[in-house]
């Protein structure tokens, strides 16, 4: 079932004179269960996609423009301030990449979870610490009793990420976005947060919106992944067939990016030319246009649409090609 | 073959190695900690702990592990940024750590850094030119049209159109403004380049460019590099050799694909382990080590990785293991390294 649904989704900000769009026309949903990875490089509208499912890019000025954010089947556009600080932390659950800017630097971090749970469930004091404290374990922090008084500061990055999840998880949301939780965090405690998630995802039944720009991540914990370009998605589907068999040049370069535990050192790594564009100079047509070595006449002139191809969805023009040309790897 | 009387440094003296361009003796540098309202001593971070190591002529020696383990502090040693607390290092035939202010800015030429953040390192104010020729004010007396000749031929050499003279900083991408780090770097041709996570900070497709260009670079211009990053897939694309940190000393050195394929010590098994590879089919299992780095101000006694290590034994807790060379060309500091050689031996 469809927990989570964007349709047509565009954010804008007003800067001054200047509207910037950062994510237009995106469309994806998110199952029961399923963990959703979104990637795409610096600057491609990630963050600014998740922020508008929860609808907090009220708060830095941006609007939700156009398209609709279903939750369970039912907008969340139309939903009231009051109605919307509810569900928020309740139902869907954020974890931010800095996990200091989301911990009050004068609170202990057992208070913290008190509050949090407190906030959304009828539980007294005694009941929310106890519940608190088992949260503490159950994210990995051992002597979580003795633990429970003491201050950010007092704790490394991943046992802060920790906390944070802790903090996340407080009143069993359905539906977990997580936005590059781990990029901080070096690739030892990497490893015990995605596993930590991993397991509490199952234990639960939730869904993840996971974010990273990192296709080693995605690899290791996507069912699903999206590829996010310039604002708009260039390719959706399942982790193997996208590995696989990639269908948009820009997945096909961002795979050949990576240099490969495996692979060749003698041989220069694929990369993609140029970078992404700034918002003031978007190209016309495809987006991806000036970087791209399967473009052609019409992608200067005509945006191709997403659309499905198979159980997949892809936006380009020539993805017949890309699919011809990846077996050589040598189009880029 | 395997010797365990022999140490690392009576090695470093053993004659039938490649030419060597950087030699580490014995390398220390602790830092001064703030004193606590109740502590009586004066504590130190550990920062780096009796280091020892080489790095060969035209190699590239890449350096893991967690942060806070040493690296970047380490590669600052190397190059007379920090000043060591003791020990020895030697360039070529000098040793650096002997050498008078004047002696040393001659060598310290030939020694050039690149950064993480690109535009941390670059005036905001000068233009690409400026700051491209400007090592070329300080160590040089070439007159403006050689300036900008050479300034032509290294924005080639980098990949940068010469009509990129005329930016600012900001007017550039994040992989733009490496590059204009990389042509200040080589601009007086050095021969070794120290880079602390130099591409650490680039998205995948443009840290690919630059991987790239510093190794054609290397190729072309004869380059030796400290590369110090914690991506474990880039340091194994663009290294020769690697050495493992772990709070403050080196654990392991090996050869790339050796160290990649079956580490020997347990801390580089697992650190290796839990690299994210990039193919779903691949998803393994992972050495996930209990708990976090100590802290460097107080390592633990013995080795330092008891800890965390999965396979530690009672002497590991007061017995310190000497990093020794038990392979060719392998140097592991512990008490029973993986010698049976399979990752999945520490599960
Ligand atoms: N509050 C804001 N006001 C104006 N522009 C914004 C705001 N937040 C983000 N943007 C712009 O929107 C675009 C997308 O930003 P976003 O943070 O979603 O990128 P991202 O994909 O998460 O990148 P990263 O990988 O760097 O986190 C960028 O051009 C950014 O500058
Ligand atoms: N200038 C400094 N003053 C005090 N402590 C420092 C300084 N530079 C580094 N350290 C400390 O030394 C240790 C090693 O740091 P560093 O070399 O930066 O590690 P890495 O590069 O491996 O992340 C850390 O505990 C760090 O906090
Ligand atoms: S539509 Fe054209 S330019 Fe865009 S990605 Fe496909 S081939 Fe390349
Ligand atoms: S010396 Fe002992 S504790 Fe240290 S790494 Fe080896 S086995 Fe583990
Ligand atoms: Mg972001
Ligand atoms: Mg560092």
């Amino acid at each position: 079932m469809k927990l989570l649904e964007l349709t047509d989704v565009t954010i804008q900000f007003q800067r001054d004179e200047q509207t910037i769009i950062p994510v237009e026309g995106v469309s994806f949903d998110v199952k029961e269960g399923e963990t959703v990875c979104l990637v795409g490089e610096s600057g491609s509208g990630k963050s600014v996609t998740s922020l508008g499912v929860m609808r907090l890019v009220e708060f830095e000025g941006g609007t939700i423009s156009a398209g609709d954010i279903k939750y369970q089947g039912e907008s969340l556009l139309t939903k009231s301030k009051e109605e919307m600080r509810e569900m928020r932390g309740k139902d869907i659950a954020m974890i931010f990449q800095e996990p200091m800017t989301a911990l009050n630097p004068v609170v202990s971090i057992g208070d913290q979870i008190v509050e949090a749970i407190s906030l959304h469930t009828e539980l007294n004091k005694a009941e929310a610490k106890e519940r608190a404290i088992k949260l503490l374990g159950s994210v990995g922090i051992s002597e979580a009793k003795r633990r429970f008084g003491q201050y950010p500061h007092e704790l490394s990055g991943g046992m802060r990420q920790r906390v944070v999840i802790a903090m996340a998880l407080s009143c069993d949301p359905k539906l977990l976005i997580a936005d590059e939780p781990t990029t901080a965090l070096d690739v030892t405690i990497e490893a015990q947060i995605l596993a930590l998630l991993e397991n509490l995802k199952k234990e639960m039944n939730m869904s993840i919106v996971f974010i990273t720009h990192d296709m080693g991540v995605a690899a290791e914990i996507a069912d699903r992944i999206i590829v996010m370009y310039a604002g708009k998605i260039v390719e959706d589907g399942d982790v193997y067939e996208m590995f696989d068999d990639p269908l948009h040049p820009y997945t096909l370069g961002l795979l050949g990016s990576i240099p490969d535990v495996n692979g060749d050192r003698s041989k220069p790594l694929l990369s993609i030319p140029g970078a992404i564009p700034a918002q003031s100079d978007m190209p016309r047509g495809c987006r991806f246009n000036p970087r791209c070595a399967f473009a052609t006449q019409q992608c200067l002139e005509q945006e191709p649409p997403l659309l499905a191809v198979g159980n997949r969805k892809v936006a380009c023009w020539n993805y017949e090609d890309v699919q011809k040309a990846k077996p050589t790897g040598e189009v880029i | 073959m395997v010797n365990l009387e022999k140490t690392a440094l009576e090695l470093i003296e053993s004659p039938r190695k490649p030419p060597v361009l950087v030699r580490v003796k014995n390398a220390k540098k602790y830092f001064k900690l703030k004193k606590g309202i109740f502590s009586k001593n004066q504590q130190y971070v550990k920062a780096v702990d009796k280091v020892s190591f080489e790095i060969f002529k035209g190699e590239t020696f890449g350096l893991v592990g967690e942060s806070g383990s040493g690296k970047s502090t380490l590669g600052r040693v190397v190059i007379g940024l920090h000043e060591a607390d003791e020990g020895e290092i030697y360039f070529e035939e000098n040793e650096i750590t002997a050498l008078n202010k004047r002696e040393f800015q001659k060598v310290r030429k030939e020694m050039q850094i690149i950064f993480q953040d690109p535009s941390g390192s670059l005036n905001p104010r000068m233009k690409v030119q400026e700051l491209i020729s400007e090592p070329f004010d300080v160590y040089t007396k070439m007159t403006k049209k050689e300036k900008e000749e050479k300034v032509a031929t290294l924005l080639e050499k980098v990949g940068l159109g010469v009509e990129k003279k005329l930016s600012y900083p900001h007017e550039l991408s994040g992989g733009q403004r490496q590059r204009v780090c990389i042509a200040r770097a080589i601009a007086l041709n050095p021969k070794f380049i120290l880079a602390d996570e130099a591409v650490s900070a680039l998205d995948v497709s443009v840290q690919a460019q630059v991987i790239n260009l510093l190794k054609d670079l290397q190729k072309e211009l004869g380059l030796t590099y400290l590369f110090i990053a914690h991506g474990l897939n880039v340091v194994r694309y663009i290294s020769d050799r690697v050495g493992v940190m772990y709070l403050g000393q080196l654990v392991e050195v090996a050869e790339t694909e050796e160290l990649f394929d079956h580490p020997l010590h347990p801390y580089s098994a697992a650190l290796l382990s839990t690299n994210p590879v990039a193919d779903p089919r691949k998803r393994k299992e992972k050495v996930v080590l209990k708990g976090e780095i100590p802290s460097p101000a107080n390592p633990p006694a013995g080795c330092r990785f008891h800890t965390r290590c999965p396979i530690a034994q009672e002497i590991c807790k007061t017995k310190v293991p000497d990093l020794v060379e038990i392979q060719e060309g392998r140097q592991v500091a512990c008490h029973f390294p993986l010698l049976t050689n399979s990752k999945e031996e520490t599960e």
